[in-house]
């Protein structure tokens, strides 16, 4: 227990640092901006603002975008509720419950329930994070690079298994991010690859915010532009102290709902496909079986707002486990965490925890702070945020834009890379359109480079024989678990096949 | 174009894109086999990785013939002509808007982004839309210029040079 407490001691008072402080505060703040807003989520906001962040130290910028990531779990909430548009799709079981609440005029209950149930649901999950990483990191330093390929097998194995999209589609999509993140110079053999029109831009590849601000900048701008069309209708809140103190009375009705829901939510969030969107829906279907009146979840039941909110904010931190232990991100959002670690010159892995300890315990203190602090800057600024809401997405957007473009800009200092992220965004924005799953895209191209290197470095240290993958027993494992979960959806159909067959 | 063309085209257009990647890796003269005691040469992750997204566009192509996905079966409008004004002009305004940063510069190019998309299609007050034409290059400058010390680009030299006595004031004056 003391190598858990001395260093987390050490991160708390890390996170109460000035500007570390200063950044949580910032990060909220944005976070629960970029979550508000229909149509955006963590993701969006953290690649936008990613090159912006270089402006800090390491610590303090991934203190700032995880507080931002926080943020925007609490956010989510607040469209979702008052404009039965939600947030971000981590948000769309609380529409469920939380638009028939506001319709009945009970939208400052739903939106206090959520607050309280993001609170308890990321109390919980951080401190299961803290008790969960350091043995995990400790176990994970054993891997060699055959194990990390296994790993990195598995990660893309989830998408296809539990990812709940078209298949081959995903396919497409992991292999597109993979042979994206091959242009540029072999890193064994130094020989170049896929240098397109023979242009010299090429040689230094793709990088993966290129490809993550023009999926999740560009392309969900577009999207969101075209679900909206600028219009949205939003209900009123009544907000008063007497009002806010009964709400908190009620915390009784969700309480068991909200535990269960952050349990759930971490260990959800910890798998890579899975992540905080089916961690809520999953949360919300059990809320309701387990109700005492489960006619009630979709007319505006309490708890169907407040299980999605804890299982979302728990799933955010516990995407956070595999990406800090493991160098495995757990959601889009920790995919591009993952890539800024490598910018700021940051090895992710297990090794993290022992190389940069300071980064790692900062980074787990600021979570406990920026949790509360969201629940406050949350509860306080409601009404700030129903204005903000009623800004028009004409002002927004270009804003966006711009951001997207200058960010891209700044982050490689060439313009060319702003003209591969216009294309790459309207591309990705015309696949979504045909239902073309986009984050295995963008984990595929942060793991890229990291997964071919582990597969060559393994197998030229086994000279060239495959079965070095099976030979070891955690890669073993995960290769058999990554084969057992892509197959997962075939025998799952023939199952389905054959019971129909007997039915008929 | 409906879902179930718009499909097909883009399962084709996918297809295409895999085998051009793979004569791309194989012309390039990478090794795409197995080198005898080193494993895969340089072309074997890209090349085989490109032959599967050719297998899996290849997939998509014969559900659409078999009409197993929702997408095959939809008669609906691809983009909608409401979409197609909303979208094609905010992409046709990013297009413009990142070929005249590379004629005249950064911040005039933004001032103009900002008043086509703030005044004419998003019809703000005049008040709205002089404040964002100049809010916006301005919180560049001191985000990107001052902060963050990037170079933003300021299109040709007769642009750029106009620009300079900025930069000259404030290195006099501040630094």
């Amino acid at each position: 227990m003391e190598t858990i407490l001395i260093p987390l001691g050490a991160g708390l008072l890390q996170a109460f640092e000035p500007l570390n402080l200063f950044m949580i505060i910032t990060g909220c703040l944005a976070g629960l901006f970029v979550g508000c807003m229909p149509g955006l989520g963590s993701v969006n906001g953290v690649a936008i603002l990613l090159p912006v962040t270089f402006l800090v130290p390491p610590t303090a910028a991934i203190i700032f975008l995880a507080a931002l990531y926080y943020g925007a779990m609490y956010g989510g909430a607040i469209s979702s509720i008052t404009l039965g548009i939600p947030g971000a799709s981590t948000a769309v079981a609380t529409v469920f419950d939380g638009r028939p609440m506001a319709q009945k005029g009970k939208a400052d209950s739903a939106l206090m329930a959520a607050a309280i149930a993001s609170f308890i649901g990321g109390t919980v999950s951080i401190i299961l994070f803290t008790l969960f990483a350091p043995p995990l990191a400790a176990f994970a330093l054993k891997f060699g690079p055959q194990e990390e390929f296994a790993l990195m097998l598995l990660a893309f194995a989830t998408f296809i298994g539990l990812g709940g999209d078209d298949i081959p589609k995903t396919i497409f999509s992991i292999l597109l991010g993979l042979v994206l993140a091959a242009v540029g110079f072999d890193i064994i053999s130094g020989q170049p690859r896929l240098i397109f029109f023979d242009m010299v831009e090429f040689q230094r590849g793709i990088g993966f915010l290129v490809l993550a601000i023009g999926v999740y900048g560009i392309g969900e701008m577009l999207w969101t532009l075209e679900s909206t069309k600028g219009k949205v209708q939003m209900h009123n809140v009544k907000i008063t102290w007497a009002r806010m103190r009964s709400n908190f009375g009620q915390i009784r009705e969700y309480i068991n709902s909200t535990w269960v829901g952050s349990i759930l939510g971490f260990f959800v969030g910890t798998l890579p496909a899975a992540g905080a969107t089916p961690a809520a829906l999953m949360s919300y279907g059990l809320a309701k079986t387990f109700s005492k009146d489960p006619d009630s979840f979709g007319k505006g039941n309490v708890a169907g707002v407040a299980a999605p909110e804890a299982a979302n904010n728990a799933a955010s931190t516990g995407s956070m486990l595999p990406m800090l232990t493991l160098g495995i991100p757990g959601s889009p959002t920790t995919a591009i965490l993952l890539g800024g670690m490598i910018i700021w010159g940051l090895r992710p892995g297990p090794l993290l925890f022992t190389e940069s300890p300071d980064f790692v315990w900062g980074l787990i203190g600021s979570l406990y702070i920026a949790n509360v602090a969201t629940v406050l800057l949350n509860i306080a600024l409601i009404p700030v945020f129903i204005r903000v809401l009623a800004m028009p997405f004409t002002l927004l957007t270009p804003i966006i834009f711009v951001l997207c473009v200058l960010g891209v800009f700044a982050t490689t200092d060439r313009m060319f890379d702003t003209w591969i992220m216009l294309i790459i965004g309207v591309t990705a924005y015309l696949l979504r359109k045909l239902n073309y799953p986009v984050a295995p895209a963008v984990l595929a191209i942060v793991l890229g480079p990291l997964a071919e290197r582990s597969m060559r470095q393994s197998l030229i240290s086994s000279q060239g024989d495959a079965m070095t993958f099976l030979e070891r027993p955690i890669s073993l494992t995960c290769v058999l678990l990554a084969v057992a979960l892509a197959t997962y959806p075939i025998i799952q159909k023939a199952v389905r096949n054959r019971r129909s067959r007997r039915a008929a | 174009m409906t879902v179930r063309t718009a499909e097909l085209l883009m399962a084709i257009a996918t297809l295409l894109l895999s085998l051009g990647l793979m004569m791309k890796v194989y012309f390039d003269g990478l090794t795409i086999g197995w080198v005898d005691g080193r494993g895969p040469g340089a072309g074997v992750w890209p090349f085989w990785l490109s032959a599967g997204m050719a297998l899996a566009s290849l997939a998509t192509l014969i559900r659409w013939f078999m009409g197993v996905t929702p997408e095959s079966r939809s008669t609906e409008d691809y983009i909608s002509r409401d979409t197609l004004f909303i979208v094609g002009v905010s992409a046709a305004a990013l297009l413009g808007l990142l070929i005249s940063i590379t004629i005249i510069g950064t911040y005039l190019s933004l001032m103009l982004f900002m008043l086509l998309y703030v005044r004419f299609l998003g019809g703000h007050s005049w008040g709205m839309t002089m404040g964002m034409v100049i809010g916006t290059p301005v919180f560049i400058y001191l985000l990107f210029e001052v902060a963050l010390t990037k170079y933003l680009p300021k299109g040709l030299p007769i642009f750029e040079e106009g620009f300079l006595w900025l930069d000259n004031f404030r290195y006099e004056w501040f630094y």
